[in-house]
């Protein structure tokens, strides 16, 4: 029996706003980063296993899109790392207040910008 | 505070216990920011090291791994990263899956798999670091 009901974190039915398109992309960052944790999980095995699954699994870290993985799963933890210290201040009570809050966002994206700029150079042209 | 014109539906031994409709009181909420406050350092120190050593070779990677500092420091990131991911994976499942069957299955799928991820890579570490790899 599924409820025909909207379920309830509303996404649709408000005009966007920073700190709502924030907050949801702290969740999605989140879940990028539990999902892309795979490719550490990968490195990982393939770093015990030696030989030749390990220079075949760092031939896939250095081609394009493996490089491009890399770059959306620097990002993620730019912006999850920068946005839950956001969180963890507002849960001591500190930039809560309404100007505080669109501070912090813009601190936190301010962040992950120069950090993926950081990730562009190293992954693509250092 | 309670007056008897305004009785409280919870009995005085559940207002004790401060568990709340949760079962399980602010537990959830408290080791998930503990674990949060716990990675801060982590994932800085190891980030900055995966990329010092990207395209590193397969002995230069071990032996970064091999030093006990930094065998400590993964083993406490991946062992405190999977739990946090797997809180908070759970708020996320709790949130937007109502059909409670479908939850429960979801719930319980993740939770298999952030262990399973966690047991890999901290085994992977202990090949590594013991027995320079398998």
């Amino acid at each position: 029996m599924t409820a025909k009901r909207p379920l309830s974190p509303h996404l649709m039915i408000y005009r966007p706003q920073l700190t709502s398109m924030m907050s949801i992309s702290h969740r999605l960052s989140g879940i990028a980063l539990a999902t892309g944790s795979i490719f550490l999980v990968w490195w990982l095995v393939a770093l015990a296993y030696g030989g030749d699954y390990y220079q075949m699994v760092q031939g896939v870290a250095q081609h394009v899109l493996g490089r491009l993985v890399l770059l959306g799963f620097f990002a993620a933890v730019s912006y999850h790392l920068a946005n839950g210290i956001r969180h963890l201040f507002w849960d001591f009570g500190i930039g809560l207040s309404l100007e505080g809050v669109y501070r912090g966002g813009y601190i936190v994206m301010a962040f992950t910008g120069l950090s993926s700029l950081a990730g562009i150079y190293m992954l693509f042209l250092a | 505070m309670s007056k008897i014109s305004s009785p409280s539906l919870r009995s005085p031994l559940g207002r004790a216990k401060g568990l709340g409709s949760s079962r399980s009181g602010v537990s959830h909420w408290w080791l998930q920011r503990l674990t949060a406050m716990g990675m801060i350092p982590l994932v800085l120190y190891c980030l900055i090291s995966f990329i010092m050593l990207a395209d590193a070779d397969l002995n230069t990677a071990r032996a970064w791994i091999q030093h006990p500092f930094n065998s400590v420091a993964m083993i406490l990131l991946l062992a405190v990263g999977f739990y946090h991911a797997s809180l908070g994976l759970q708020v996320v499942i709790e949130d937007y899956i109502s059909t409670k069957t479908r939850r429960i299955l979801t719930l319980a799928f993740t939770k298999m798999v952030m262990t399973a991820f966690a047991v890999m890579s901290i085994y992977s570490i202990l090949l590594i670091t013991l027995a320079n790899g398998v």
